[in-house]
């Protein structure tokens, strides 16, 4: 079972709520549950569980071609098929060049090329980390190489590498609506789009709403924050239908907690009776209840 | 004229609403949404009349399934993961996985691959009491973010040329990945905007480090600084090393919630609150920037 946690805005409460839900459906009802951190470009996951202990790190990497200048004939076939310009060969000047900025690693222009010019060599594309939380099965985070513009390939690659056998997978989404989030939740048996009251909040969750329904995943709504901005959240998902999983209220007090990236440890009662509610609502919706 | 970048790593840190603010300040500035994946500056700036233009973002592969002879190689060849047989047995390519390299179109024997171009992303110029915003709207799902904000950039730029604007301010987007990296590129100063909690300050950490490798001047202010006062303290020792000078320190304040309830800046909603003044502080230590 992978439920995936996402919102289009950012700060909405994506980590704090896979963090805790993590944490309940462990505590609550015994499950063997992984959290994997795909927001790969800024994951903040791992600052939740200050005991946790790194038990796994390994590299990832992504292929770039290298033209060998002395096999080139700078016919530009490589620079024809390169769909993304990131190929410069200027005939005259006898340059061939790879931006590897530009590079989406599609290995076309090592096929184009007819005189075996182009090899393809391992640039860094990021670190995949397995944490002991003490907590199900841990937690496996992404973390993308400062610099590189592939987020979604560590993504997929992050998703590979996660262990099949865990009962329950919970994916803490990038923010957004383009292709790194539509590679988080394009394998999610189901999705939890967290928002908050606020215009922005429910703009980019419309957007995610038109994302989900286009892919056919079945979703539920998370309003974070409740009590701050107005009604017209509560106004959209009521008249589209659209099933609210739980109102987690705005508390100062807990956005100081959060701050000191302490929630687990000091969880306020009212919001053990709520993330309750919403895990067997969840556990009943995907038929794990 | 001077393009500035509001940049914060984590989402929700507070961009869009402190460049609102600050459009209540500054004067002859062309605004540039570069957040494209989920946009917001123009809930607040509520466009008068806007021009939409078509953003070519590429194109996606469709396999004919008539000609296929279901051989399998374009799936061998794409390293998308995006080829896979469909229940009834044909290969079929899923469009949120491809992104439109064309290296199955180009092994395909059969000749049954085409690409289909993507014509669902704009971008518009709206004229708005600020000046102009130059704005897109991805279709959700969509690839070449970082494309998309190169584009809304080069044209904000054009306008800014042709009106003699003294700014473009560019309303950034979250994370450190290809949409960030195009907001950065050319731009003349950076604004951080932390807020004071661990993943805040983690995020901009990794943001700060970004930035270093273009030798872009940056300048950061803490948003909702009093949330949590240790590790505000925490954010300024950061600062302070990596020699980045603090522009303001923003308090956490309601109001700034309710002024975007009202599709305000927070400047024309709550224009005695003491707020304004470390926001115009803000604004003053960006335009006497030097760097």
């Amino acid at each position: 079972m992978k439920i995936a946690v996402a919102s289009g805005k950012g700060g909405t409460g994506k980590t704090t709520v896979s963090v805790t839900l993590y944490y309940f459906l462990n505590h609550f009802y015994n499950f063997k549950v992984q959290l994997v951190d795909c927001d790969v470009e800024e994951p903040n996951d791992a600052i939740f569980f200050s005991d946790a202990i790194k038990i796994n790190e390994r590299k990832v990497f992504q292929l770039i071609p290298k033209i060998d200048q002395e096999k080139c004939t700078f016919c530009r076939k490589c620079a024809e098929w390169c769909e993304f310009n990131a190929i410069s060969i200027v005939k005259n000047l006898e340059f061939a060049d790879v931006n590897n900025d530009l590079c989406h690693s599609c290995g076309a222009c090592k096929i184009a090329c007819d005189y075996g010019a182009i090899k393809e060599y391992e640039q860094l594309l990021g670190v995949i980390s397995l944490y002991n939380t003490g907590i199900g099965n841990g937690l496996t985070e992404g973390k993308l190489q400062i610099g590189s513009a592939m987020q979604t390939s560590l993504i997929k690659q992050v998703k590979n590498s996660i262990v099949s056998s865990d009962e329950i997978i919970i994916l803490d989404a990038p923010p957004g609506t383009s292709c790194p989030v539509v590679e988080t939740v394009s394998d999610a048996d189901f999705v939890i789009l967290v928002s908050e009251p606020t215009p922005f909040g429910l703009y980019d969750l419309k957007l995610m709403v038109d994302l989900l329904i286009e892919l056919k995943k079945p979703f539920g709504v998370i309003i974070n924050k409740a009590g701050i901005g107005n009604n017209d959240l509560f106004n959209y998902l009521h008249s589209n239908n659209i099933e609210i999983l739980g109102n987690i209220p705005f508390s100062r007090e807990f956005a100081a907690i959060y701050a000191t990236g302490e929630i687990l440890k000091k969880i306020p009662e009212e919001f053990e009776n709520t993330y309750r509610i919403i895990a067997e609502k969840l556990l009943a919706k995907t038929g794990m209840l | 004229m001077k393009e500035l970048t509001i940049l914060s790593g984590k989402g929700g840190a507070g961009k869009t609403t402190i460049v609102a603010a600050l459009a209540s300040l500054a004067k002859n500035v062309v605004y540039c949404d570069n957040d494209v994946d989920a946009s917001d500056l123009h809930l607040i700036f509520k466009p008068e009349v806007k021009e939409m233009y078509p953003f070519d973002s590429g194109s996606k592969a469709v396999i004919d399934t008539k000609n296929c002879n279901n051989c399998g190689l374009c799936s061998d060849y794409c390293r998308f993961d995006a080829i896979h047989p469909n229940s009834s047995g044909h290969y079929e390519v899923n469009p949120f996985q491809c992104e439109g390299c064309r290296l199955c179109e180009r092994v395909c024997h059969a000749e049954s691959i085409t690409m289909i171009e993507n014509k669902n992303n704009h971008w518009f110029i709206f004229e708005t009491r600020f000046g102009t915003l130059v704005h897109a709207k991805m279709s959700p799902g969509e690839e070449n973010s970082g494309k998309l904000v190169t584009q809304v950039r080069r044209k904000a730029k054009e306008i800014a040329k042709s009106i003699n604007a003294d700014y473009i301010i560019n309303d950034g987007p979250p994370g450190i990945g290809c949409s960030a990296i195009a907001s950065i590129t050319g731009s003349g100063l950076i604004l951080l905007v932390i807020e004071p909690t661990l993943s805040g300050l983690h995020d901009a950490v990794r943001l700060a480090e970004l930035v270093d490798s273009f030798k872009i001047p940056v300048l950061a202010v803490i948003n909702k600084f009093d949330i949590n006062l240790e590790i505000t303290v925490q954010v300024e020792k950061f600062l302070a090393e990596r020699e980045i000078p603090l522009a303001g320190k923003i308090p956490y304040n309601t109001k700034m919630v309710e002024s975007i309830v009202k599709g305000k800046t927070f400047i024309e909603f709550a224009p005695d609150d003491k707020t304004c003044k470390e926001l115009e502080l803000v604004w003053e230590r960006i335009s006497l920037n030097r760097n």
